[in-house]
């Protein structure tokens, strides 16, 4: 029998080893690592090479690095990871928009393989076919779940995947001689904020769709901005408001009336994989996060993977190489002339593809539909319990369901009680959750945003609910405890001032002794 | 059939989602859907390989896959351009694997206050490499580092002409193109034959629209560039700022750029404790000192140490949050999202088992063993150096063009004997003809490049008969 959890939160406290900086632990003349000898033979043949380098190029004094001993490291490091609330660890349910699913073990050791460490990627192709084959056979699995035509694995996040649709639009309209007259891109403003911001570094002018009465982007608003100046759309369906346009299907057909291009940020795919695709919804291409959607861990912030897929007309334009496929082998095609070149190194973060690749076949056609059925299943059992909770609300819409997230808002709690959603999040810290507010700016008031993924189980779901009902009602009883959080986490309240401080940022250790801007 | 209930999907047992359902008040779960057009709903099945439910079957799948590879474990190696072989310290490996960093995202600095603390730690080690005040969270690769220092350097000199000398990576190069060359015009500054900076070109070159020289050193070729003060002195007489790639694994031994007047110096973490991974190891550095107007031109997070309400704790948080696109999105700096943090944390846990001698023993051992490999070949018949006169660090061009055989013909010979030859250079760089780049580094043995010697000389000799 399970035990309730609904019941009530835990008496939690994180791991708290008040370990100091690395800067002041070692000692002078430990070492954590000695390296191979150089034979005296080579030694004999080259003699001192330093002493025959230029003066200016050689280094006099040795960086003032920490000197430690193997196991000291470790142990910091350790202890480290233990003030660090990974997803493996909690019901991490409360970072909205990242798609914190499980990120199976087993594809952890299947990528802990010198046959893919320790591969070079100029390698001769004969040699890393097995890697080229997990590519090109993921390639073809997202083909499928999008419908578009041939996909690449080169960014290393969603943003530098949406960097690489703006380049994509920018060689697509300039090998139509429209380069220079389409100058504008559109995007929503619950977009996350790279679709704004990549674009702009490609020299676009941004134009920005903000919501009707539905919730969802206004189509008049959008009927208004299209142009012969329209490069394309950057758009996310459902966006982080987990509030499904239905009109979606209309929005790309006014964008391609004006010779725009539509591309479809699916950050959010995970509840609607397999349901509909780009394909259906006539985009011209999509990208998937293979770090959310696609089970790879987030790192702490990467190594990730955005992998974009294109319609044949914008397959000539992607970025060098294309793993493709003669025969039974497996090869990297360079010879792209229209391409927009390089976004990033090589191919891509190769082990994150495997994971990703790995992941799919795990769970083939059934398990893929059945993620995304669970996710929103998970998803609307929340919003049924959480719009229960005095003081929350699930703004901007009345809509009964949503897909895989919502954006919800604390603002009537706020005002009856004077806390705001970044003193509830702290608190949710001392019971062992994460819990975010959203990406700036607020336009949903005092907003936190809740996916809870196809991972975790309705006891773990009733559990989140419990540690959000104990924190809503201290914020009516004892609020003083809320507005002063965290408590139990491994830190208490941060002075922020200090950040936005020239006169005291201390953006290193030797800054922070430099300006001695503050005490500790 | 009966329903098969996935190890990652607890909430897919039958009972469960009725009782959710019912909870819910939907008849069932496809009714959650009703939002969704029919017209854009995906019909039928969709048509990928068959399930490998079992963890066995998928693990047996993928690692036969994985296994027709050959690592460079397995040949030697002589392949860099950018992706390098070191070895990593099983403390990296460790830490690199633990659930808590592997897993973690994006939490605040108190629940997550290892994350922030370990990635401070990390750009105040490589603060100290480089001796400098300010490094970044890693962004993408060296590439993205590089081609943000551009941008950058347009933003703080309100010009918009950038130089990048010839010999930097083709492939920075074309990341950089793709990066800046929309909103700027950039120039590329020529190499002389030593594969130093024409510095005439570079003075030609030198007006009031231009930003800033970026370079490499050591230099794609591997040449260290001996002039970097006087390129110095030319680009801040002028205004410019002074934009140096750098192989941090040079710096135990190589002076820091910041030492001969960089301004902005980028670089990549891979090498510092991260595995090659097929060039998937990547993680790009951005430096500089502690300017103001520099340090709200990063586009990167940039973490910064904070006292808390209780005396003697380390808190940390975003420095100078408004600067980023998460704070203002098209009016922040350039973007920011999911890069590499975690190659970042790897690279200070490298940096901290290497410490100040590991790292010149590391500097040491590469420079003497990859000057070895160069002397060596340099006197096969037929084969010369390409700058043979100009110091060079880790890696070194090798023109096999005498020998009347190709680099492909060369590699494709030493690959049957289980070697990696040097990157082919012949298509990017033209004018040096039939050259390869050979890159040795620490985990090289005389023996290995011995092995090499023997196998260039039996295949260059097979090509006399």
């Amino acid at each position: 029998m399970a035990m309730q959890r609904e019941q009530r939160v835990r008496n939690f406290h994180q791991a708290k080893w008040d370990e100091p900086c690395i800067f002041e632990l070692g000692t002078e003349g430990e070492r954590g690592q000695l390296l191979p000898e150089v034979e005296p033979d080579i030694e004999a043949v080259v003699g001192d090479v330093f002493a025959s380098l230029p003066e200016v190029l050689q280094r006099k004094t040795r960086a003032k690095l920490p000197e430690m001993a193997e196991m000291q490291v470790l142990r910091h490091y350790l202890r480290m990871s233990q003030a660090t609330l990974g997803a493996d660890l909690n019901v991490d349910i409360g970072q909205g928009t990242c798609t914190m699913k499980y990120s199976p073990k087993v594809n952890e050791r299947i990528v802990r393989n010198h046959k893919l460490m320790e591969t070079h990627p100029l390698q001769d192709e004969s040699t890393v076919q097995g890697t080229l084959e997990a590519v090109y056979g993921l390639d073809e699995i997202l083909q499928e779940i999008s419908g578009m035509n041939k996909f690449t694995f080169q960014p290393g996040g969603g943003s530098q995947a949406i960097l690489t649709i703006a380049s994509l639009m920018k060689a697509y309209h300039e090998a139509n001689g429209e380069g220079d007259q389409r100058d504008e891109i559109i995007t929503t403003i619950f977009s996350h904020p790279s679709n704004a911001a990549a674009p702009k570094v490609k020299g676009y002018k941004v134009v920005t769709l903000y919501y009707d009465e539905h919730g969802v982007p206004d189509f008049e608003a959008l009927k208004n901005a299209v142009s012969e100046r329209t490069a394309g759309i950057f758009i996310t369906n459902p966006e982080d408001t987990g509030i499904y346009n239905d009109k979606i299907k209309e929005f790309t057909r006014v964008v391609h009336e004006v010779g725009g291009l539509c591309a479809y940020d699916q950050a959010n795919l995970n509840g609607i994989m397999g349901i509909t695709r780009a394909k259906e919804a006539d985009f011209d291409m999509c990208f998937f996060n293979l770090h959310k959607t696609f089970s790879a861990p987030h790192g702490c912030g990467g190594p990730a993977c955005g992998a974009l897929g294109v319609t044949d007309v914008l397959k000539p334009f992607l970025p060098v190489p294309l793993v493709e496929k003669t025969g039974s082998a497996y090869t990297l095609n360079y010879d792209m002339p229209l391409s927009i070149g390089k976004i990033r190194g090589f191919i891509g973060v190769t082990p994150v593809i495997v994971k990703a690749y790995a992941w799919a076949r795990s769970l083939g056609a059934e398990g893929l539909v059945e993620a995304a059925k669970v996710a929103v299943l998970n998803n609307n059992y929340l919003l049924k319990h959480i719009r229960e909770i005095p003081g929350a609300s699930a703004p901007l819409s009345d809509v009964k369901y949503r897909i895989e997230q919502v954006r919800y808002s604390w603002i009537d709690l706020c005002e009856e009680t004077g806390v705001s959603t970044h003193d509830i999040s702290l608190r949710m810290a001392d019971y062992g959750f994460h819990l975010w507010s959203s990406h700036h700016p607020f336009i949903v008031p005092e907003p936190f945003t809740i996916e809870p993924t196809e991972s975790y189980s309705k006891v773990e779901l009733d559990e989140y609910l419990a540690g959000l009902r104990q924190v809503v009602k201290e914020c009516r009883e004892t609020p003083e405890v809320v507005k002063t959080a965290p408590h139990n986490s491994v830190i208490h309240r941060v002075d922020e001032s200090v950040l936005d401080d020239p006169s005291k940022w201390a953006i290193t250790w030797r800054l922070f002794k430099k300006k001695q801007g503050f005490e500790l | 059939m009966k329903k098969i209930v996935h190890p990652y999907i607890p909430n897919s047992v039958p009972a469960v989602q009725e009782a959710m359902l019912k909870e819910i008040g939907a008849n069932s779960i496809d009714e959650l859907f009703d939002c969704i057009p029919e017209e854009i709903r995906f019909k039928g099945k969709l048509n990928v390989p068959r399930a490998l439910s079992s963890e066995y079957e998928l693990r047996r799948h993928v690692d036969s896959m994985l296994n027709r590879n050959v690592s460079c474990e397995e040949y030697i190696s002589f392949l860099g351009a950018g992706c390098y072989q070191h070895h990593v310290p099983a403390v990296c490996e460790e830490i690199a694997g633990r659930s808590e960093f592997l897993t973690a995202y994006a939490g605040e600095p108190y629940e997550d206050h290892g994350r922030f603390m370990s990635l401070f730690e990390y750009t105040s080690m490589m603060a100290e490499l480089l001796d400098v005040d300010v490094v970044n969270v890693p962004t993408y690769s060296w590439g993205q580092a590089s081609a943000t220092s551009l941008r950058m350097a347009g933003r703080i000199t309100k010009r918009d002409v950038v130089l990048v000398a010839s010999n930097v990576s083709p492939e920075r190069y074309k990341i950089m193109k793709n990066y800046c060359g929309d909103v700027m015009t950039m120039l590329m500054v020529a190499t002389d034959d030593k594969g130093l900076i024409d510095i005439q070109d570079l003075k030609n070159k030198l007006d009031e629209g231009v930003a800033g020289l970026y370079f490499e050193n050591p230099s794609y070729h591997g040449v260290l560039e001996t002039q970097a003060r006087e390129i110095a002195d030319l680009l801040h007489e002028n205004g410019s700022l002074m934009m140096v790639g750098v192989d941090p694994t040079s710096l135990g031994v190589i002076a820091p750029p910041s030492s001969y007047g960089a301004d902005i110096i980028t670089g990549d973490v891979q090498a510092l404790g991260n595995h090659m991974n097929y060039g998937g190891g990547m993680g790009g550095f951005i430096a500089s000192d502690d300017r103001e107007e520099i340090v709200m031109e990063y586009p990167s997070r940039l973490f910064g140490i904070a006292p808390t309400s209780k005396k003697g704790e380390l808190g940390f948080g975003d420095v100078a949050y408004d600067r980023t696109s998460f704070g203002v999105r098209e009016n922040g700096k350039e973007f920011v999202g999911t890069h590499a943090a975690l190659h970042g944390i790897v690279a200070g846990v490298y940096l901290a088992l290497m410490g100040p001698q590991g790292m010149v023993d590391l500097g040491q051992s590469i420079l003497k063993k990859s000057h070895y490999a160069a002397k060596c070949m340099g006197a096969l018949e037929g084969v010369k150096l390409c700058y043979p006169e100009t110091p060079h660090f880790k890696e070194f061009a090798v023109d096999f063009s005498d020998t009347g055989m190709t680099v492909q013909s060369i590699n494709q010979k030493l690959l049957e004997q289980g070697i990696f030859g040097g990157v082919d250079l012949s298509s990017d760089f033209p004018y040096m003809g039939q050259s390869a780049l050979y890159c040795v580094t620490e985990v090289q043995t005389k023996a290995s490049i011995d092995r090499l010697i023997e196998a260039l000389q039996t295949i260059l000799k097979g090509c006399e008969a």
